[in-house]
Parts: C-alpha cells; structure tokens; sequence
C-alpha cells in the first residue's frame, strides 16, 4: 500500500498500463505539451513520446471520432475530455458509434475505448462548467460508466475500463483529485458494475457515489460518534452496469434508504436508484427512499449561491434524521416507555 | 399545510395529554424545535417539529387529551394548501415533489416523498396506511391492522407500531375489541389497542356528566390517572382477591429504630424509617416463601411464574397520582442502602422522573398508609404480582401480657393474595414470618 492522492493514482496508472501494453495510448486537449488541465497527465508525453500521447485541437467530436476508429483497429485509447461540460460535443460519436458499433455490427469490432473526464460544481466554474452529466452516457446500452471516489478505486478501476472491450466514460470529480487515500500497490482491475459497501451498518442505506460517496462516509462515521446511529454506506462505483443487487439486499436489511447525488434531482441517478429499491426491496422499505440531489438551476457562479445550491453535508443530516423519525428512530428520553 | 398529530411516544401509551405549547400560533418552527410537552402515562416528554413551516392553529388546547396519529396543530409550510383530505394521497404526493415545478428555487433539492401527506386517520371506513414492511409483516404474521394506530408520519403504520403485536403473536383472528374493555390483565405492553381517535367527545360522557343537579363538572382526567384506573380495574375485576390481617407487637421494632437512629444520626448518616425495615422484613419473608413470590401467567398457560428475584415495590403518593416504585434484590441490601434507594426513588416520582427500569420488575408491593394514622386497610394487587401488604400506623394500644393491660405500639397489617396461585394457608405462613421478623427486629437487620 502507498498512500497517495487520487490524482497521483490516476498518473501512474496510465503510466503502468502504458508500460505494460504498446496498444495504450493518450489523446486530448492540452495533455502532453502542458502536461494536462488536472496534470493527470503530467511528464508522460516526455517519457512516451508523441505517438503515444498526442496533443489534439480543439475539437472534441473530431478527436473522439479518431479514437474510436483506433479502437476498432485494435488499440487501446485513453481519451481526456478536459471536462464533462466538453463531451457533449462529442455525444453523437460516442451515443452513436462508440456504444453502437459492437451490437450494430454483430460483433464485428470492439470498441476498448476510455474516455476520461471530470465532473462536478464546487469551483466557481459557472453553471456550463460544473455539470454532472454522467446520465447521459449511463442511459445509454453499449456504454459502461464508472465513477472512482477514492484513490484505491481510481486505480483500480481505470485498470478494469483500459482492459475492458468496451467504451467506459470515466468519471472523475474536481474536488477529489486531491484526496488522499491507501492505493494497493499491485494493479488488480475491479470488477466493473460492483458497488461496495463501504460501512456496514443497520439503521438506514446510504448510497452514493464519486463525491456524494465521500460525503456519505463523512456523514455515516459523524453521525455514528454523535448519536450512535448505525448507517450502511454504498458506493455505487459503477453507474452502468448498476449493482442493483447490492443495493437492494442492503435495504432488505435496514428498511430505510437515504440517496445522495451530486446531479439534479429529476430524472437522475438517484431516481434509477430509487426505482431499483422500489422493484427489489419494496416489502422491506419501512419508510419512503429519499434523495438528496443538487439545486434544480443552472450552477451559479457566486460563492454562497453555488454553495447553496449543491447538495451538503447538513442536506445529507437532515434527509436522513427525517427517514428515521419516519421509522420510529426518535430519541426517546428516558422514563418513558414503560415495559 | 401539514397537521401536526399526537406521537406515540412510549409502548402503553393509547393517547396523550398536551401540556404545554411551547409555539404559539404564528411562531415560526423549525426542523427539532420542540413543539410541544405531551404528558403521556408516564412522563411529560417534549415533541420536537420534523417539518419546518409557521404553526398556524392549535387544535388540542393545552390540558386536553387526544388519541395517537390524532390531529393536535396545524402547521404551515407554505404549500397554502388546505390538508388532503382522508385517503386522498395522490394530490398530495403531487404537491410534494415540488423542486422540479420550481426551477427558480435555489433550495437544494430533497425528496419530500408522500411522508407529509395528511394521511387517512383509520375512521374504521378509510384503508389504513402502512408501510411496505409492516404489510409484508402483517401478512406473514396475520397481523390485524386494522387495530394499530400509526406513529409513522402521516399517520403511517410503520414497523415501530407492530413489534408489540409480533412480539404477542396476535393474529388476524383477535375479535373486535370492545373500546371500553381493553384487556389490561397484564402490564407487558399490551397490544396497541383500539384507536380513541379524537372523534367529538364522546355524548355520554360530557353530557351526562355535568349537569346542575349535582353542580358538576368536567375536568381532564391525566394520563398517570388513567392508567391507573384501568389497571386496578382490570386487576380488581379479574383477579380473585382474598385477604388476610394479622397484627404484629412493634415495640421492639420502634427501639431498634430510635436506637439505630440516634447511631445513624451521630455518624451523620441517613435515618431508617419503619417502611425501609418493613421492605427488607418482607424480602427475608418472601426469600423464606418463595412460593408467595409469583405470578400468574394467564387462563390459557399450562405454567406459573417463580421469580428468583426479590424485588419489592412501594407506593408513593405522588401529586399526580399514585406511583409504584420498586427496590431490586431488596433481600440482598441492608436497611440503610434500601433507605439511601427509598428516599432517591421517592424524589424522582415528585418530579416525575422515574425511568421504566425503576417502576418495572416488581415481585411484591407494600402500601404503607401508616403515616395517616390509619389503622387497617386491604390493597389491590398491583398485577403481574401475586400479592400486596397493605400496612397501617404503628401505635399504641392496651395489650393484654399476662394478666394486666400493657400500653404497648402494635402494627396491623394485610396481605391482599391472588388466589389463583396462593392458598390462605401459604399466606398465612408468610404473615406469621413476617410478624415474627418484626417483633424479633434485630433478625431483619441481621
């Protein structure tokens, strides 16, 4: 185990999977020369060489068009959108070739390629900078998305989605690239489309993923040393394939679910979430799933209005104190039941 | 507008009394404020606000009681719409997922599910709400919902309000209970019973009640009042009573107290009083018959209960009615430390702050009315117990010793015993122990 940020785990395992394999390689804007938005990127160029990681125009659908035709041919692309905000400009290669071309085609040609980019509000980045658009590639079939919130499953998982055959939207998290965590030191691939849970626990589920997995950790442990609650936490991990089934057998045991997503509340992950709990757990749900989700606006710039319109800690507090007051967990002071 | 509804807020509890209202009318609430002080059979507790809005109206006035899952205050919270009304869910459910009507709203979006929904209040007509789980439950089990009153919000059934049903078994088949009936035999947490839903108040009662020819009227009757009353009832009605009196020469006992007193007194230590020997006496006397130290398990168990615990309860008239206390293990501590304990219990149920562990487990109770010169009295039997003394006032008599009368102090007493599990010959042992212990007083400090 090393200790070491998500970004830094990010670094070395292009590096490695680079080394280890002659059909990896980098495109994007700004990657090489200037060694990355996020310096994800950083000293690679230097070491491979232009062949291997190429700086592109600005042109996302042209460049994501090109990796997909690489992949076809048998390489192995790592594409960086510098952010989420930018893919769309690249939807129609990705929706309509990238995710199509295996089943469209009966199996003709694969298509192994990464595209990896960050999402997420919190910077000041304004409202078309600081999107959680994920949904949009985890609608759609021929897609796999998967979505790290430590720097263990960082690696782990950018290893899975290099070695996987199909297209994998990687997603990052601007506020998470400085964390720090334990990354093994051996390269062991997750297993794509497994949730984890994090904290085991029998009060109440607490689901989320990327950043929204951090803060359901924080909140489970906080609450925990202060009142005693006991809150499973799941990291979903992957967005597609979702592991419903870790969910649902989680909420068979705690009767109660609190999701939180960095995203808007309609139609979002959660929602998904939430309907997979109603198809599989129904008979155990002892109060009504709740979300917690961002601010139904376009992200504001200013400070306290960007605050106040992401999802919080307090957010996460309050919706899951009101499901378990909805199950009878009140703080009943002494002398009052009377056996 | 959301109503705010009497909690459950401990087992036994069938309804509540509001007791003060600590928001006005106007005053703006939020999320933990406590709302209320609800006086339940027990203890006064607060109830804090889950929703945040301006109370707008008090339905239950302070002083008066209302059934759980019933209306006591409506609270607004800005939605300006009027309670759905009973089993009217889906407009409600509408309402509530309000973020995405309102994209203006820089409010971070949180699911407010159909949670707030004023749901259906059980009238015998509306189906009851319940959650997923408890349904799942209640089938499996053959619970009859129709029974439970929900403490879920809205009204909601949730698994908190059956687990005394699926710890009891109760199943589908329990008959209709008669509201003024309900079976209380047992203290254990009875079943939730029948819904005293605040339906207008009740004709017979108020109309009848007061009238001119007697100058009467009605005043609430609290919650500690009212348990009582159904207990004793259902104790005096089902439990077949016998008693038996015997007198005991207290001379001894009265010098041994002064004597231990003056001691205790210069060590400056606490006092003993004649009940604190009187607990420990009947815990040596019940540790020498065990046989008196039972319960009842109920017409339909093959077994009765023997307790290997001696705990010994003791009434106090407290201002708001009367409360049994009980000392655990009383035959294993000494005079002074049952005193110590006495005298802490005796504090806590003025202020009413006796918690379940200190009024539950009792074996045996003793009410001691001696303090009020009574000479003899009977108890009732304060269930699961199988027996009660009930003591009067030491005092001075012309006894016969010899040929001459001899002023000497002299307490009376009697066992009230369930004659179901104890004989009068047993309970006539057990006076005879007792009394031997009380005239030869040393033995009971031993």
């Amino acid at each position: 185990m090393t200790t070491k940020t998500y970004r830094q785990a990010l670094h070395d395992t292009l590096r490695a999977e680079m080394l280890r394999d002659d059909s990896v390689f980098l495109m994007g804007e700004e990657i090489g020369v200037f060694e990355g938005s996020y310096k994800i990127t950083a000293g690679l160029l230097k070491e491979f060489g232009e062949k291997r990681v190429r700086d592109t125009p600005i042109a996302e659908e042209g460049f994501a068009g090109v990796a997909i035709g690489a992949a076809m041919l048998g390489l192995r692309p790592v594409v960086e959108m510098m952010t989420i905000n930018f893919s769309m400009l690249a939807l129609d290669q990705i929706v309509n070739h990238a995710a199509k071309i295996y089943g469209m085609f009966g199996g003709q040609a694969s298509v192994p390629l990464v595209i990896r980019t960050p999402g997420g509000g919190g910077q000041q980045l304004g409202a078309t900078h600081s999107q959680n658009i994920e949904l949009f590639y985890a609608f759609v079939p021929g897609m796999k998305v998967v979505a790290p919130s430590t720097p263990a499953d960082a690696k782990a998982l950018l290893l899975a989605a290099i070695r996987d055959n199909d297209p994998v939207l990687f997603l990052e998290n601007l506020a998470l690239y400085n964390t720090k965590g334990e990354v093994p030191d051996e390269d062991v691939p997750a297993e794509i489309g497994r949730a984890a849970i994090t904290r085991p626990g029998r009060d109440l589920t607490l689901i989320g993923y990327s950043r929204m997995a951090h803060v359901a950790a924080e909140v489970a442990a906080d609450l925990a040393e202060a009142e005693g609650l006991d809150i499973e936490v799941i990291d979903l991990r992957s967005l597609r394939p979702l592991d419903r089934g870790t969910v649902i057998e989680s909420v068979k045991r705690t009767h109660a679910a609190v999701i939180l997503e960095d995203d808007w509340l309609t139609y979002g992950i959660g929602a998904e979430v939430a309907a997979s709990i109603s198809d599989g757990a129904f008979d155990s749900l002892d109060a009504p799933v709740r979300r917690v989700a961002m601010a139904e606006v376009p992200l504001p710039y200013s400070k306290p209005l960007e605050t106040a319109a992401l999802p919080s800690r307090e957010d996460a507090i309050t919706a899951i104190r009101q499901t378990l007051r909805a199950v009878g967990r009140r703080t009943i002071p002494a002398g009052v039941t009377q056996p | 507008m959301i109503e705010i509804k009497m909690p459950r807020l401990s087992d036994t509890m069938e309804e509540g009394a509001v007791s003060v209202w600590r928001k006005q009318p106007g005053e703006v609430v939020e999320v933990g404020d406590v709302l209320v002080e609800i006086e339940t059979d027990k203890a006064v507790m607060e109830y804090e606000a889950y929703q945040a809005g301006t109370l707008a109206e008090i339905l239950v006035p302070e002083g008066q009681n209302a059934g759980i899952g019933a209306p006591i205050a409506l609270l607004d919270d800005g939605s300006g719409l009027a309670a759905a009304s009973p089993g009217d869910q889906n407009p409600a459910a509408e309402r509530s997922a309000v973020t995405p009507d309102a994209p203006a709203s820089a409010q971070v979006a949180v699911t407010t599910p159909t949670a707030e929904t004023p749901a259906a209040s059980g009238n015998g007509t509306t189906p009851k709400v319940a959650s997923p789980l408890v349904r799942k439950l209640a089938r499996e089990n053959r619970l009859d919902l129709s029974q439970v009153t929900g403490s879920g919000p809205g009204g909601r059934i949730i698994r908190a309000d059956i687990s005394g049903l699926l710890a009891h078994g109760a199943t589908a088949s329990a008959p209709e209970d008669i509201p003024a009936a309900p079976a209380l035999a047992t203290p254990a947490p009875a079943a939730p019973t029948p819904e005293v839903i605040a339906t207008p108040a009740p004709a017979v009662t108020t109309s009848s009640v007061t009238d001119d020819v007697r100058g009467s009227r009605a005043i609430p009757m609290s919650q500690v009042r009212r348990v009582i009353a159904r207990r004793l009832s259902a104790s005096a009605r089902e439990i077949p009573h016998f008693y038996v009196t015997a007198v005991a020469d207290a001379e001894a006992l009265m010098e041994l107290r002064a004597t231990l007193n003056a001691q205790l007194a210069e060590a400056d230590r606490a006092k003993v009083s004649v009940n604190d020997l009187l607990i420990r006496a009947c815990a040596l006397a019940l540790r020498e018959h065990p046989e008196v130290n039972v319960s009842y398990n109920g017409d339909d168990s093959a077994v009765m209960l023997v307790h290997d615990r001696v705990n010994i309860g003791f009434a106090v008239a407290a201002k708001s009615g009367l409360i049994v206390p009980v000392i655990r293990d009383a035959d294993t501590k000494t005079a002074t430390q049952i005193g110590g304990e006495a005298k802490k219990l005796i504090r806590l149920a003025v202020e009413r702050k006796l918690t379940p562990d200190q009024t539950s487990g009792g074996t045996f109770t003793i009410s001691n009315l001696g303090m009020y010169a009574v000479e003899h009295f009977t108890a009732i039997i304060n269930p699961p117990e199988a027996a009660i003394l009930a003591v009067g006032a030491t005092a001075r008599e012309p006894v016969v010793v010899g040929e001459t009368l001899v002023p000497r102090y002299r307490l009376r007493y009697t066992l009230s015993v369930d004659h179901r599990v104890i004989d009068g010959a047993l309970a006539a042992k057990f006076l005879q122990t007792l009394t031997k212990l009380i005239e030869t007083p040393w033995t009971i400090i031993a």
